[in-house]
């Protein structure tokens, strides 16, 4: 067959299935379209594509090679895009998805507690029996600032000036900014062959287990750990996770396994991600009891209960949520 | 993705779908995505221009959704648009979009991936790994296009196809191959994209072996095709 009589015979076609295309594509023609036009849609792709690779094999025009191909490219994604129902999933994702997730890098969150624990442990010890080491990983000002705003003498736990409700919602997205920020950051390092995860895992643990020591040396316990427990349990607890992630795609790339490099990353930023996304929900709870919560001026044994409660929560959270859905 | 054998030095990469036939995606570059970056940076600056003045006036709860903002812009605008339409509109004016390394659109795991590792990519400053990652990959990938498997290519254009010549179809006087049937084809299909005197250079270049000249082996040129389309 000459080109210019397969031109003839299927340009009707290519018209109908770029019509279609076109309609497809844009939203509002795509709901008017009716099902059997829906369901048409692969038959008449599935031609378009014998059709283009007629014309490449026969050595037809480059020019008609090209309009088909240009078809195609449209149609692909048209076929193959991807579907979602987001309100279900987000929640199947908060009840089940992401403890079930979680609980399969068992290791890697392991190890990332440990990297943070470790020597926020041994640097709160450290700090809690000498004066000087706090100035070894905060500045003067810092730890002045700091000091400032838990003296039992300012009578106003938590933070220095008393608060009204905007300064909690300023907070509220500060917090957020900052905490998730670093809860990402902690994880896309990791790329740099899991340093720089480990780094901010290593980093934080240091001084955020200065502070606690620091303080606690000074006799500031009463404004001090009532403020920080409560939001404590999930904002360290996700900057871990957030860490773990970061520590697979590391491992992805020292240890691909069976596959190639690029490959093992690939796989293993799929299954780091709902750790990250679960991660940042948890910083964002962490933000709103910080801001709204922990700057409260309830009696301390009320925050400590509360604490004591959200400890519980995430623990059994991750540990159990999910559990009976499948294996894992 | 599979390697084009005897490739020439180019950016078109090849993946087979599902039906069979392969496609062509044309990979876009460091300065094209630069440029889109840049667009992109300056409308960023503009969304935050307008929430620090509008906010400005409610005080520290302004600033508190101001800050909410900053954070959702950071790290979420280019993720809110590839998941609309494939392109931040930086991209879209770039004509560029983001793309699965199969030719789909972005999924929503992807572009998250390859947006979280952007912070990445910019060290230690404007994206000095992620254009080392680009130029040491055949595909200009950064390390969250690496990572997530996405692609940024050049959207499809819409060809314009050319009229055929009214020239009379005459049989080439020799045997053609595949190859020199798809030369005459595409010198037909392109005549208008050169001048008359490159029209006339190239024809007498492509067949010396007809002994034609200037006008004369363009015209030849024209009817072979003809008759590569249609036969006597």
């Amino acid at each position: 067959m000459k080109q210019q009589q397969f031109e003839l015979e299927n340009q009707p076609l290519w018209d109908e299935i770029e019509s279609l295309i076109h309609d497809l594509q844009r939203k509002r023609q795509h709901r008017q379209l009716s099902k059997h036009q829906h369901l048409q849609f692969p038959h008449l792709y599935r031609k378009l594509c014998s059709h283009y690779a007629l014309a490449r094999s026969r050595g037809f025009s480059p020019a008609l090679v090209d309009q088909l191909h240009t078809l195609v490219l449209r149609g692909h994604p048209l076929l193959y895009r991807f579907k979602g129902e987001w309100g279900w999933r987000t929640l199947q994702f908060v009840f089940s998805g992401f403890p079930r997730a979680l609980r399969r890098q068992k290791i890697y969150f392991l190890i990332a507690l440990l990297a943070f624990l470790v020597p926020g442990l041994l640097m709160g010890t450290a700090c809690f029996l000498n004066d000087e080491l706090i100035y070894s990983v905060m500045d003067e000002s810092t730890v002045a600032q700091m000091e400032q705003n838990y003296d039992p003498a300012n009578d106003r736990p938590g933070r220095s000036v008393e608060r009204s409700s905007d300064t909690d919602f300023m907070m509220f997205g500060f917090y957020i900014m900052n905490n998730i920020g670093i809860g990402f950051r902690t994880f896309a390092s990791g790329i740099l062959f899991g340093i720089g995860s480990l780094f901010f895992l290593l980093f934080n643990g240091l001084v955020i287990g200065g502070v606690a020591g620091h303080l606690s040396r000074l006799g500031y316990h009463d404004t001090f750990w009532p403020f920080v427990s409560g939001h404590g349990s999930f904002e360290l607890t996700a900057i871990v996770i957030c860490g773990a992630a970061g520590l697979m795609l590391g491992h992805a790339l020292l240890a691909p396994r069976q596959q190639t490099r690029l490959q093992a990353l690939k796989t293993r930023a799929l299954e780091a991600l709902p750790l990250v996304m679960g991660a940042a929900l948890m910083l964002l709870f962490a933000a709103f009891i910080e801001a709204f919560w922990s700057s409260s001026s309830v009696a301390i044994a009320t925050k400590y209960s509360v604490a004591a409660i959200l400890w519980l929560v995430v623990v059994l959270y991750l540990v159990l949520m999910g559990r009976n859905d499948g294996s894992g | 993705m599979e390697r084009i054998p005897d490739s020439p030095l180019d950016t078109l990469r090849q993946y087979e779908i599902p039906e069979g036939v392969t496609l062509h995606l044309r990979v876009a570059g460091p300065v094209v995505r630069a440029c889109a970056w840049a667009i992109d940076a300056l409308i960023r600056t503009l969304i935050y221009l307008g929430l620090a003045i509008l906010l400005g006036y409610l005080g520290e709860l302004g600033l508190g959704v101001m800050l909410i903002g900053f954070f959702l812009i950071e790290w979420f605008y280019p993720v809110v648009f590839e998941l609309h339409n494939g392109a931040t509109p930086g991209k879209r004016a770039m004509g560029i979009l983001v793309i699965q390394e199969n030719g789909t659109p972005v999924t929503p795991a992807a572009s998250v991936i390859r947006n979280l590792l952007r912070s990445v990519d910019f060290l230690p400053f404007l994206y000095g790994i992620g254009l080392v990652s680009m130029l040491s990959n055949r595909s200009f990938q950064r390390l969250g296009d690496l990572t997530a498997g996405t692609l940024v290519v050049y959207r499809d254009q819409n060809i314009e196809r050319m009229e055929p010549t009214t020239s009379t179809a005459l049989k080439p006087p020799m045997d053609l191959s595949e190859e020199e049937q798809l030369v005459i084809l595409n010198f037909a299909e392109r005549r208008e994209t050169l001048s008359e005197e490159r029209r006339q250079e190239l024809a007498e270049l492509l067949f010396p072996q007809t002994g034609l000249q200037g006008g004369a082996a363009e015209q030849a040129l024209y009817r072979y095709a003809n008759w590569i389309l249609k036969g006597r």
